[in-house]
């Protein structure tokens, strides 16, 4: 008996071994060295002095920090709620076909979402190419003959990127929202129809609120996605005025590997995981109540 | 016909042609969609189709959606003048490696956990679900300066590391081995087998679907990750594809053709691993979904 307890303990220990080495170097270390670093004054690379709350005095009182922090706000509003939205439909309207033409249609919206961000990106910055891009054809009706660069004026670059990042991301929310309308029975709506409810009355009364955990869960998921942006604002504004669109990550990135400051990256880098944890708790919290219900 | 009958028949024929009517609308619903599909694929033509023109055609800026003439002259000036072989090749032995180990110490730690009773089991567990809390993106500052104590920037290794935290996979392997009925392994006991060939012989071959989605889609995100080997590999011939093709210029600034050509390139293998196993890979998401649920 006690042979077999410790075959066990040795297995175990060969096959959480790897993993506990790897993410205790990969994982663990890191995190404590980013809590530590972000309380030094310190280059990205080297000794550092400790320096208390300096760092976060500083970032928090930053007025590119500011910018940062507004700009990530401003593109998760315009990503999220209009994403959650146009997958919902099309996850309705691809729900309703059956056979080879529902396979179709879905392939065609979630190709983009497994293509890499560069090739997404470098695609659309063809696209709205100020001097040969497709798109221009549109904006000279609406611009009085002229070419706009979508991606140089500021106003218009965070839209851009939303509306670039929703064609992207779309597939992975419909995949979730069909995989709940097919968790609701088709009995609730055979009883429905027979008591001749429309379909506007089918889906506000039956889709909308059994679909409703799923859209909680597509919302906060993208909600802590979307505040990690980086590749799709950096791949959009080279050559374009960086700080005006700066985004939380491109911030840390900046600090860190522009500017040297690794103590001050990692102050960013903690602030931006202190909001993901905040956001991840409410989710949590959120999602646990549904379990309840 | 019985006088009862009667008011039955009016409502049979009625409900009869408010079916055709909804088919109408149902046609004109399933048009819409398959517009709506096609448009949403366009971006993904448009960049194949460029890619087979010749450059004259591109910056001529005729827009038409055929090539007047079909040029492989983009492939051919990136293979001649880009470094996009190794970079394929980068691409390549990362990912590849990246999905070998995640699947090997995901797999033996989830059996683990699953079936092995040791000390330390819950501390583990929780720290992969922590893991899932703390973006990757937040600790690049403290990765970069750990691959270069180790002297790993610019190598295989150091693209590698930080990539095989993908907590993830770990969880939903847990999930499938919980719910393998404790019987096999039983009677497996008691034909005295071992942990390693209980997990080999039964436990993967059970859940072998699982296996192949999980290493699709790590596989997948090995291959599109952008923002780490972007840090990682800064010397051209360490380059991964996604960041590689970012790179392409020449002595005119943009070419879009070359560009459009690269993209194609690097988009390859995901697109086609996709359209082989597109069940899987969206078995593979819902999967993952079900877990940050």
């Amino acid at each position: 008996m006690l042979r077999d307890k410790r075959s066990e303990y040795l297995t175990a220990l060969i096959l959480v071994g790897p993993f506990v080495v790897i993410y205790g170097v990969l994982f663990v270390w890191p995190t404590i060295q980013m809590a530590l670093l972000s309380f030094t004054k310190a280059p990205l690379i080297g000794p550092g002095e400790w320096v208390g709350w300096d760092n976060y005095v500083k970032i928090l009182s930053h007025k590119l920090f500011h910018s940062a922090f507004w700009n990530t706000a401003y593109f998760v509003l315009l990503t999220v709620i209009p994403n959650t939205l146009v997958s919902l439909a099309i996850a309705l309207a691809v729900n309703r076909l059956k056979g080879w033409q529902q396979g179709f249609v879905l392939a065609c919206f979630f190709l983009p979402y497994i293509l890499p961000v560069s090739v997404v990106f470098l695609t659309w910055n063809w696209i709205i190419d100020v001097q040969y891009g497709l798109v221009q054809y549109v904006v000279r009706l609406f611009n009085g003959g002229q070419p706009l660069s979508l991606t140089r004026t500021i106003p218009l670059f965070m839209p851009s990127v939303a509306f670039v990042t929703i064609w992207w991301t779309l597939g992975f929310n419909v995949l979730l929202f069909i995989a709940g309308l097919r968790s609701i029975s088709p009995e609730i709506y055979e009883a429905a129809s027979l008591d001749s409810a429309g379909r506007w009355r089918q889906f506000t009364r039956i889709t909308w609120p059994l679909i409703w955990p799923v859209t909680a869960l597509v919302l906060t998921i993208q909600l802590i996605a979307q505040l990690k942006i980086f590749d799709q604002v950096y791949l959009f504004s080279i050559g374009g005025r960086q700080d005006a669109t700066i985004v939380l990550v491109q911030y840390v990135y900046k600090l860190a590997f522009q500017q040297n400051k690794g103590g001050e990256a990692a102050t960013a880098a903690m602030l931006l995981f202190g909001m993901i944890i905040i956001l991840s708790v409410l989710q949590y919290q959120l999602l646990r109540a549904r379990g309840q219900k | 016909m019985s006088a009862e009958a009667l008011p039955r028949v009016a409502e049979a024929t009625e409900r009869g042609n408010r079916d055709r009517a909804i088919d109408i609308g149902g046609l004109i619903l399933t048009l819409i969609t398959f517009a709506a599909a096609l448009a949403a694929f366009f971006p993904i033509y448009w960049a194949i189709i460029t890619s087979v023109k010749p450059d004259s055609e591109v910056i001529s800026g005729s827009n038409s959606l055929w090539p007047g003439r079909f040029s492989f002259d983009s492939y051919i000036h990136i293979w001649n003048n880009t470094n996009i072989a190794i970079w394929y090749v980068n691409s390549m032995v990362t990912s590849l490696i990246i999905t070998a180990l995640v699947i090997v110490s995901s797999a033996g730690c989830a059996y683990a956990l699953s079936q092995l009773d040791f000390p330390g089991r819950r501390v583990i567990y929780v720290l992969i679900l922590a893991c899932f809390m703390v973006p990757m993106q937040a600790l690049i500052v403290n990765h970069f300066v750990l691959m270069a104590q180790f002297k790993l920037l610019n190598t295989w290794a150091g693209i590698i590391l930080p990539q095989l935290i993908v907590p993830v996979v770990i969880i939903v392997y847990k999930q499938f081995f919980d719910s393998v009925p404790k019987e096999f392994r039983e009677a497996a006991q008691m034909d005295s087998a071992g942990h390693f060939k209980i997990l080999f012989r039964i436990y993967l071959p059970m859940n072998w679907g699982v296996t192949a989605a999980l290493a699709i889609i790590t596989f997948i995100g090995a291959w599109n990750s952008f923002l780490w080997p972007f840090l990682a590999a800064t010397g051209e011939a360490t380059m991964t594809v996604p960041v590689g093709i970012t790179q392409v210029k020449d002595a005119y600034g943009i070419v879009y053709g070359k560009l459009m050509a690269s993209a194609v390139v690097a988009g390859l293998p995901v697109a086609i691993v996709y359209l082989v196993f597109q069940r899987r890979v969206t078995q593979a998401i819902m999967l993952s979904a079900g877990v940050k649920g």
